[in-house]
Parts: structure tokens; sequence; C-alpha cells
């Protein structure tokens, strides 16, 4: 800047909001720039050039909804080739690219370089004018006169009583949005787990053998009753909540056990819920040697090693745990159901 | 334990802890009966006798610094009494061993043996203590394995840590499930069987040997397809879209806007 | 009461001439018909010259705009093929890796749509990418008009309409996210499960109706698809009709500049021009999402397998316009320390759990959201500015509205980027963990740091504009002046660009007033605190008397070095 000085910008021109206007400055509004024309207003010949391009663009369009006929016909795509369906996309979406981009891109062009380029002004009406709205208020007032509104207190206090009852209908016949007959929070509190109850792996349903088991194992489990619950919407509810995740760990591994849970585990075999207390999602992820359990959603971890506890994450509970034994023949069962309710905290849940 | 916790926060602990799991499972190893036991062969059935002993010179060269001079472990490394000969195939086929450096987990890297060198090793470690074998060819052999089986099966067990689409995910304190793209079938098997790293064991009693085969085939039969829809943005979801709805999307528009609103010269 | 005449104040020949008049050209023929049946004249003669000013970033809307209308018409494609069912069914299209396995009609039909039928893969690409696209080109309007504070008086109504458009649009967004029913939105719809049962008293049963039952049920897809494919599109229409009739009452705003006042339009009129650039760019629009619908892969629904409550995998986002949503609940944690944040109310019967660390989240995303509907009487109530405004602020001359808008944008881009802390953590070879200890940091630290920033930057670039105003533009050329100083050339902007740079508005920090029992109220004070923030540190544009003072300065400021035009202004001014 030197040795010129730049004022004190502090204390310029105050032009408070809404004053300004168009006066005050520093100086006046000097009006529209002087009209530029453009090579194609005074030669015929870069008119002409703009006109060819623009021809060109919509053959180009031509060519793309050609391409795109290619891609519909000719490419044959047989059932399971991917290769040859991403080929019919990648023509049918180019091909329809160059159809649209060739109208639109020569549409424009022609506005750019053929159609007058003026800059118009056109000026602003006032919104309504003073005399408009005290008119409009006029006519209002004398509506609401004629209908005796005003006058007639009990027409006007049973009408508003009687809109304010009519759209309770409306939320009311929502009601049945939930038919079930179990309605209510309470059913949240049980699974299909019951005592004696055989841990089954997922998807395919086989039995797991406590032995089946190494240390550093995991495995997907659910109840071998889920096959007997008829109906999709039904058992996707109680797969949703009964979903288990078994691992086996080195059992000195464990820390504290909580009093009361200490026949939960079978040998270093504990399972707990996968759905995660947070806001749902299957907490799937086991880190053998960290012995952690991961929530890939929104990165809940939780601590197999310590009963399931929170060390990262949104999640504010443990992971409920199943208590788990054998049968006779050395099948994993389930103790009993969850002693909590399984997945994401709810308001009834206390 | 609440002090336990709070060192595992420090960043050599996910390191100590690691090398600590690494040696339980394989002192467990060497001690339990496994059910990988009935399938993991007799070393000396597969194995020459001159494999096992070159595989002894390999190993005291190069392996023996941090897992001991008799493979019983070091500070610095576990033991691989009853790793098995899996193993070692995955550890050292894949690059992950020899480590080049210590972090939150070994990574895959060009193999440092040969596939010889590395025969040689498995067969001396799988001398030392029965552990899962390498696996029969008949159970790689992706024609026979069914993909959608496959396909049910991996979106179960293994799309959790590797993603859907077999792209690799996030684990905790920077260790992370790799891609599988170009994973050979022996190796997926061997990961499968041993669990390395942080991956939990799949043992046959769990996924049978056929459905392993299903899920190889699942994984192979998606390499060999490409993505139909055009390029797949690194398979990772809504993300990436988003990112290329911001950036390429974004500046194909803005370009076109100020093409269309500047004046033909 | 006196009968009442039937005599109208109109003639007869002014009733008989519709049927006499003869249009002479063809164009003539075709609007005297239309007009005799529906009177459409009118409209043609008051719009088919109508004049909207022309700036690229006003175009934004129009995107909004195309991209809808692409998303409803691929949308029709889509509905002659996919079927909302939930019932079971075994998939025997044509996608191998599926083949056989038990799935929803929703997400066998999702398929088919994507592999048996030709044209059907490109369709649902389309519409996912356009819906994305509706969706940040609605984002980034709004952000052009909060920046450039178009939204201010006669026009905060349309800008409510706008607001409640964007809302809309995450509606019609989320719903069809979780239409075709596998595995990565069905854990979006159990996530939202998850929060709707946060919700203390309610939410239990919002989730109930929602579902039909417990989680996940059978009717959720049929729901959210009468939503997607009725309601919302409808609400959005409608939104949009008044959205656009409101821009026509209101008249477009435009830039400061030469020949622009509060009270004129200056640009290109509608027919052709405008018609032509805007018709024309429809078109681009459509290029530019067919291109990509062709060239890039979206929602690889194949990939995810059929929704089951047990798998889950890694990488499990929502799509971008939600992920703010989902980035707030991985950035609040469950715990602080060994404290756990949820707790339970003990009430008479028994007590109700309160899921405090979802419900934190809430407060975030209402005041985002609130905030952006209520902006503009916030803002003229801190400013006490009641005024009508057509011509718009450039960014850096309102330095209190723009530090503040940065602010609020680096906010939500941190919980924005949150959502991908697996991904970002996976890519530059860093601890998730970290990434969202860092991100807590940034979500507190970030918009205040961005605020101070952006402010100074805005006051920077107001001195630099006063500096060009009071000396001209730096010539890049050295003088050696007779004394045997140097010193760099400086050539004067013309008085056009010059206009645009002092024309702008200066508000000083108003003071206190106090109410009408003469005290100044809590709310007062706290009106003027936020004024001062807003306006102190003001940089003044550049007075008449400083500009004039400058030319005297002016060693060669003759009337032969200036531009034409400038000298006249001042001298006509100096009079």
């Amino acid at each position: 800047m030197g040795e010129h000085g730049n004022g004190d910008p502090s204390t310029g021109a105050v032009i408070k909001a809404g004053e300004g206007r168009s006066s005050g400055y520093a100086i006046d509004n000097p009006g529209l720039p002087p009209h530029r024309p453009r090579l194609a207003d005074a030669d015929e010949k870069a008119a002409k050039r703009a006109e060819r391009q623009v021809s060109a663009l919509f053959l180009i369009s031509i060519i793309g909804t050609v391409m795109f006929f290619v891609g519909y016909f000719a490419v044959g795509v047989t059932a399971g080739d991917l290769n040859m369906l991403r080929l019919q996309n990648t023509l049918l979406g180019v091909g329809v690219a160059f159809a649209m981009l060739g109208i639109g891109l020569g549409v424009v062009q022609w506005a750019r370089a053929l159609m007058p380029d003026h800059e118009v002004v056109e000026d602003r009406k006032p919104l309504r004018k003073e005399e408009d709205r005290a008119e409009a208020a006029q006519t209002v007032d004398e509506i609401l006169d004629e209908t005796q509104i005003k006058r007639r207190p009990l027409l006007r206090n049973t009408l508003i009583g009687a809109a304010l009852l009519a759209p309770l209908p409306a939320v009311v016949v929502f009601r049945d949005l939930d038919r079930s007959e179990d309605f209510g929070p309470e059913r949240m509190r049980h699974t299909l787990w019951t005592e004696g109850v055989r841990l089954v792996r997922d998807p395919t349903g086989t039995p797991i053998r406590a032995s089946d088991l190494t240390v550093g194992s995991a495995v997907h489990a659910i109840p071998e009753t889920l096959r007997e619950v008829s109906g999709h919407g039904d058992r996707l509810a109680e797969k949703a909540k009964a979903v288990v995740l078994l691992i086996r760990m080195n059992p000195d591994d464990f820390e504290a056990v909580t009093p009361g849970r200490e026949d939960w585990k079978h040998e270093g075999i504990i399972a707990c819920s996968k759905v995660c207390t947070h806001v749902g999602c299957p907490v799937a992820l086991y880190e053998r040697h960290t012995h952690h359990l991961l929530c890939p959603c929104h990165q809940s971890t939780f601590d197999a090693a310590a009963e399931f506890k929170v060390t990262f994450g949104p999640a504010g509970r443990p992971l409920p745990q199943l208590p788990i034994t054998v049968d006779d023949e050395g099948f994993l069962i389930a103790r009993s159901d969850f002693t909590e309710p399984v997945g994401p905290t709810y308001w009834e849940r206390g | 334990m609440k002090a336990l916790s709070q060192k595992r926060r420090h960043p050599l602990a996910a390191v100590a802890l690691l090398l600590l799991g690494l040696l339980l499972t394989g002192g467990l190893y060497a001690a339990a009966t496994s059910i990988n036991e009935a399938q993991a062969s007799n070393a000396a059935d597969v194995y020459s006798a001159s494999d096992v002993e070159e595989g002894e010179r390999l190993f005291v060269a190069n392996c023996a610094t941090c897992h001991g001079i008799n493979a019983e472990g070091s500070d610095a490394g576990p033991s691989l009494i009853g790793s098995g000969a899996a193993a070692v195939d995955f550890q050292v086929g894949t690059g992950r061993m020899p480590m080049q450096m210590s972090g939150p987990q070994a990574q895959k890297k060009p193999a440092q043996f040969n596939d010889e060198q590395t025969m040689q090793l498995s067969a001396y470690v799988a001398s030392l203590g029965s552990g899962p074998a390498v696996p029969a060819a008949e159970y790689l052999d992706v024609e026979e394995g069914n993909i959608a089986r496959g396909g049910e099966l991996f979106r179960i067990n293994c799309a959790m840590c590797h993603n859907a689409a077999a792209a690799g995910g996030a684990l905790t304190e920077g260790k992370y499930a790799p891609g599988l793209d170009g994973v050979e079938s022996v190796h997926i098997y061997e990961a499968m069987v041993t669990g390395p790293q942080n991956m939990p064991e799949f043992t046959d009693a769990n996924i049978p040997p056929e459905d392993k085969r299903d899920i190889i085939a699942f994984l192979k039969n998606n390499e060999s397809q490409s993505a139909p829809g055009g390029f797949a943005l690194g398979s990772l979801g809504p993300v990436s879209e988003g990112l290329l709805i911001w950036t390429l999307g974004l500046a194909l528009l803005i370009g076109s806007m100020v093409w269309l609103t500047s004046r033909s010269s | 009461m006196s009968s009442q005449s039937l005599e109208s104040k109109y003639t007869e020949e002014q009733y008989s001439e519709v049927d006499q008049y003869q249009p002479a050209t063809r164009t003539g023929k075709i609007a005297n018909y239309v007009d005799q049946r529906v009177g459409g004249t009118g409209m043609v003669r008051e719009f088919g010259r109508k004049v909207f000013p022309d700036h690229w970033t006003f175009m934004f809307g129009e995107v909004a705009l195309y991209s809808f209308v692409i998303t409803v018409i691929s949308g029709a494609f889509l509905t002659f093929w996919f079927d909302p069912s939930m019932a079971s069914t075994r998939y025997d299209g044509a996608y191998v890796p599926l083949q056989g396995v038990e799935m929803s009609t929703a997400y066998a039909t999702s398929l088919e749509l994507s592999f048996d039928v030709r044209g059907g893969l490109f369709m649902r690409q389309l519409h996912h990418w356009a819906a994305l696209m509706f969706i940040m080109a609605m984002a980034i309007h709004m952000l052009r008009v909060f920046f450039t504070g178009a939204f201010r008086k006669p026009r905060e109504l349309n800008w409510v309409v706008g607001c409640t458009l964007l809302l809309a649009g995450l509606g019609a967004g989320f719903t069809g996210y979780s239409l075709p029913d596998e595995v990565l939105s069905g854990n979006g719809l159990r996530i939202i499960d998850g929060m709707l049962k946060a919700i203390p008293v309610v939410g239990t049963y919002i989730s109930f109706f929602l579902f039909g039952g417990e989680f996940p049920g059978d009717e959720v897809i049929p729901r959210l698809y009468s939503l997607h494919i009725f309601i919302i599109p409808a609400v959005i229409l409608i939104l949009i009709a008044v959205h656009l009739f409101m821009v026509v009452t209101h008249k477009h705003t435009q830039y400061p500049g030469p020949g622009r006042t509060e009270r004129n339009v200056v640009g290109y009129p509608i027919g052709p021009v405008y018609a032509a650039k805007a018709g024309g760019f429809f078109f681009v629009v459509f290029g530019v999402l067919a291109l990509l619908a062709g060239t890039f892969q979206i929602n690889a629904l194949w990939n995810y397998g059929p929704y089951d409550p047990s798998p889950v995998q890694a990488g499990t986002q929502p799509d971008w316009y939600i992920g703010w949503f989902d980035g707030l609940l991985r950035l609040m944690p469950g715990y602080i320390g060994d404290i756990p944040l949820e707790f339970v109310l003990p009430t008479p019967w028994g007590g109700n759990s309160v899921a405090t660390p979802v419900l934190v989240t809430f407060i975030p995303i209402t005041a985002l959201l609130l905030g952006l509907f209520v902006w503009p009487w916030i803002e003229a109530w801190i400013t006490g500015d009641k005024k009508e405004h057509h011509i718009l602020d450039r960014p850096r001359n309102v330095p209190g509205r723009t530090a503040f808008g940065m602010a609020m944008m680096i906010w939500y881009f941190v919980m924005w980027a949150a959502a991908s802390s697996d991904l970002i953590a996976t890519h530059f070879s860093l601890s998730f963990n970290d990434v969202l200890i860092w991100l807590r940091v940034l979500f507190f630290a970030g918009p205040i740091l961005t605020f101070i920033i952006t402010k100074r930057i805005c006051l920077a670039l107001q001195r630099k504009d006063r500096e060009i105003v009071l000396h001209g533009n730096e010539a890049g050329v050295i003088e050696m002046l007779p004394h045997g100083e140097f010193r760099e050339k400086h050539t004067r902007v013309s008085d056009y660009e010059l206009y645009t740079l002092v024309s702008y508005e200066s508000p000083e920090v108003t003071a206190a007033r106090p109410n009408s029992r003469g005290k100044v109220g809590l709310l007062e004070k706290s009106r003027v605190t936020l004024n001062r923030t807003f306006f102190e540190d003001r940089v003044a544009p550049v007075s008449r008397e400083e500009y004039i003072e400058a030319l005297s300065h002016d060693d060669h400021g003759t009337a032969a070095e200036l531009p034409a035009g400038s000298v006249g202004a001042i001298e006509s001014k100096k009079n």
C-alpha cells in the first residue's frame, strides 16, 4: 500500500440497513454498462459458425439416441452375465447422456450466441398499495360482520368446539396401524429363549456342541424354536430379538463375574445378545485377542471379557448376556431367557 | 482390572495384547485336542524329512529372532508349536510374516519366500505339533461350490468385518479387516481355519470344509464378474456415492452453469 | 329491497367481440383458440417478456427442480415392476449369487428390476443419482440464499417453504432408501427404530405404529412405499408450486451492480433467451445424471443380501443427506469415564428409562433445522432491519452473517464426517477411535474457530475493496518519479466496477433500546450483544468525501487517465 493510506475503514460511510437504496454511496449508480456486441452480432460468418456448432450438438444428440438403441437391442445379456449387463448399462447411460446433453448444450449455445443478449430493465411493482390493503381489511371486516359471528357468541363457541373435536377421528383411525394381540411394550421383555432351547447356527440351523468351539471361535446363533414361528414378519421380529453371538475365550481371560452370573458360561463359552444397546444394529464384529465386540454402525465397542461392558462409543449399557449350559448330548442350550430386555433403550424399559 | 483397561489404551498395549493372545492360542493348540486334528494330517505323511530339515534351517535364519530358536515363542512373537502348516502357509504366503514393522496388525506385502521355501517352513512348524493343515485341493475347487449358499454364509459370518462386497472394513484401535479381492483361495481357506491376527477361527465343526468352499466360490465368482452398474467406487456404499455427487456431480453442474450464464464472445 | 338491475357494466360489443376477432397469423389463430376458452393470452403477455436476472449461482434451484422431475419420471418407471410386499419368496432371477435364496418380494422385484428388465438397472441408478443431486442442489441453493441474504423481507415465507421442501426431500430420500429391503437399508430402519424408541413417553408406541408391531414385522415397507410414491411427492409438488408462485410474485433478487437498484430487475426476458437457457439446462442436468447412471454404480443392492436381523456389514452408512444424523449418533459417547449417561428416572410405577446418548443427538438436529426455519426473523431481530431487500449482499459485506453461516456449515460438516469415521480410519491408516475423538473436539471448537476466521477473512476482503476503490488496481508497472522514488502504478477501475464495490449497506452497532417502561430487558441486552458480534469491527464502504479526497491525491488523477464517465459522475456531484 506504500505511503498512501487507506482511510479509517471503521469511520467511513454509515449506510444503515435498508436506508441505502441506490443513493448515498461514494458514486451514483452509473446505469447499465454499454452493450458490447458479440462476434455473431456483427459478423455473419461468426453467426454461421455458431449455427453450425449448434446443429453439430443436435447431431450428437441423434447419435446418442442411436447408441441407446444399440445398447438396448444389440447387447444380449444372458442370465448372470454381469459383464454384458455392464456394457448395456454403459451404452444406455452414455447414449441418453449424449442425447440429452446434445439438445441441452445446443439450445443453450443457440441462446448464448444467436438470441438477443440485451439486458432488459423491468420495474418492480410495489407488492401491494396501501389503499389496497385498507380496502382488503375493510372487505374482511364487512364479511365478518355479515356472518354475525361477533354478535352471536353461541354460534362461535359451538363452532370452535365442533372444529376442535372433528379432526380427532382422523387421528384415532390410525390406531390399527398395530393390530397385534400382544400390543404394548411388555412384549419387548421376552424373546424365544427359554430354559432348554438349543442354540443353533445361523443360517444353517445345526445345533452346536460345546466341543465345536475352539478358543477364538465365534458363532452366530439363533434359537432352535425360531423355525417353528409361522409368518415371515413374526419370524423376523422374533429373530430380531433373539440373535446371539457365541464366543469361546480362554477361561483365564474373564474378568470379575457379577454375583448371580457364575453359571451363565460354559467353560470359556459365553453368549450375548447381538442387538446393540445403542440403536439396535447387530454387534457382530469380534476380535479374538482383544475380546472386543464392535458395532459397525456407530462403533460401540464392548468387552467380552468384562461381561460386555462398553469400552468405547455411544452405547449406554452392556450387551445383555444369555445364560447358557450344555444338555446331556453336549449341545449348547439356554438356561433361561435374557434377564433384561434386549436392544435399544426405550421409555418403558425401567 | 480398571488399571488394565486403562493401560489398554496405550498404543503398545494393542501389540502386547496381540502377542499375548497369539501366545496363548499357540499354547492351547499344543495342549488341547481340537476338532481340526482330524483334518490335520500327520506331518510325516505329507512332508519329507528333508523338507522339515530345510524348513528348520530357514526358520532359524529368518523367524527365530521373534519366535524363539525352537519356535517356543518370546516376548516379541508367539509360540508356533501347534500352529499348524495352514497358519504358516497363510502368514508367509501372503507376506505378512516376516513382519516388516510393528503396528496394530501385520500387513500384507509381497511374499519373502518362494513356494518351496514356504512349504518347507510349513513342514517344519507342522512337525512341531499338530495343527490345521494346508487344505486339500478338493476344497478349493470353486467349480464345485454353491455360490448362493456361500453368499449366505459370507453375509452372516464374514461381511460384518470384510464388507458385503469384500472390500474390507475398520476394526478397533486402527486394526482392520482387509479386502478380499485377489486373495488366493488357499489363503482364504487358511485364514478361516486359523483365524490370523484378530480374526475369529471358523473350525470345520462350525463351517464344514464344503461350506468354506462355497464361501470361496462366492468370492471368486464376484471377483470374476465386473460391477454391472459401472465403476463400483470401491464398493464402499453410500459414502463414496455421496462423495462422487459432491465432487464430480457438482463440478459438472457448476461447469455447465458458469458456461450457460457467461456471455458468448 | 329493490330488485337488482340486470345491466352489466360491460357493453354488448365487448362480449360479442370475442366471436368476431379474426387473427391474422398462425400463432395468432392458436392463441385465439386457447384464449377464447381458457383466457391464456394474459399470461403470455405477463410472462412472455418477464425479466430474470442471470447468474450461475441462481441456477441451483433449477437443478433441484429438474432433478426432482427426473426422479419422478424414473421413479414412475420403477413402480411398474417393483412390488413393496414383504411376503416371503424364493429368488429365481438372473443374478446367480442369490438364486434360491429366500427373500421378500420387495427385494426380489428390486433384483428383477436390475437384472431382468432391460434398462431397469439404468433407471434405478438414474433415480438414485437424481435423488442425491436433488437434495444436494436444494442444500446449495439454500446456502446461496443464506449467504446472499435473499431470505430477507419480503421473502421470509418463501424461505420457510424452501426449508419445508428440504425436509420433505430428506423424507423422500429416506423412505426410498429403505424400500429394496436389503441388509443395508434394513439396518438403517433398525437405527430409526432405535432412535424412535429413545423418545420419552411416546417413542415406543410410534415405533409400534410405524412397524405394525415389533421391529421389523412385514408391514413397514408397504407403508414407506405409499409415503414415498404418493404422500411425500404430493407435498413436494404442492410446495414447489407455492415456491415458484412466490418467486414470480416477488420477482427475482439480483446482485449489486451498475444499473441494478432496489426498484428494478435487470436481466433477460423469458422469451426467448431465458426460456431457451432454462429449458436447455433441463436437458443438461438430465444428461449429467444419465452419464452418472451409466458409468457409476450406485446402491449395489445385490451385494447386501435380503434383510435379516442377524447380518450386518462393515461400512454401514446412510445416503449422504442422512449422514449427519448418523454421525451425531457416533459422536455422542455413552459413558463419560465410567459413568453411564443413560439412567432410570424413578417414577411411582417403577421407573422409566432415559436413553440420554440418543436423546442428546436430537439437540443439534433440532437446533440446526429449527434455526434454519426461523433465521430470517432472528436476523431481522438482531439487526433491527425491517426493510424490503431485492439487492443481494455480497457475503463479505455482511461478515457477521457469513461467519455465522460458515460456522454452522462446519458444524454440519463435522457431524457429516463423523458418519464415515470408519472409512476415514481405514483409508488414512488411522484408528477410528482417534478419528472420533478428534471430531468430538472439532464439534465444539470447529464452529468457533470458523466464525472468527471467516469474519476476519470477510473484513480483509472488504479492506481490499476499499483499497481498490481509493487507489485502483495495481497495474504491475513500476515507475520512477523525478526525485528517484520508485512506485507501482495503479489504474483506476471504471465506475461500473466501482459501484459494485461501494454500494453496500454498513450498519453500525446499535445501542440498546429501552422498552416502554424505560428499562433495558434481558432480551434486548442479548440482542445488543448479538448485534455487536455482527457489526463490530465493521469496514465501511468508501464515502463520497473519501473518494473525492483520494482522487485529488492522485498525482496523475487527471481526466485523461480516468475511464470515460467516471469523472463526469463525480463532477456533477461536486456541483
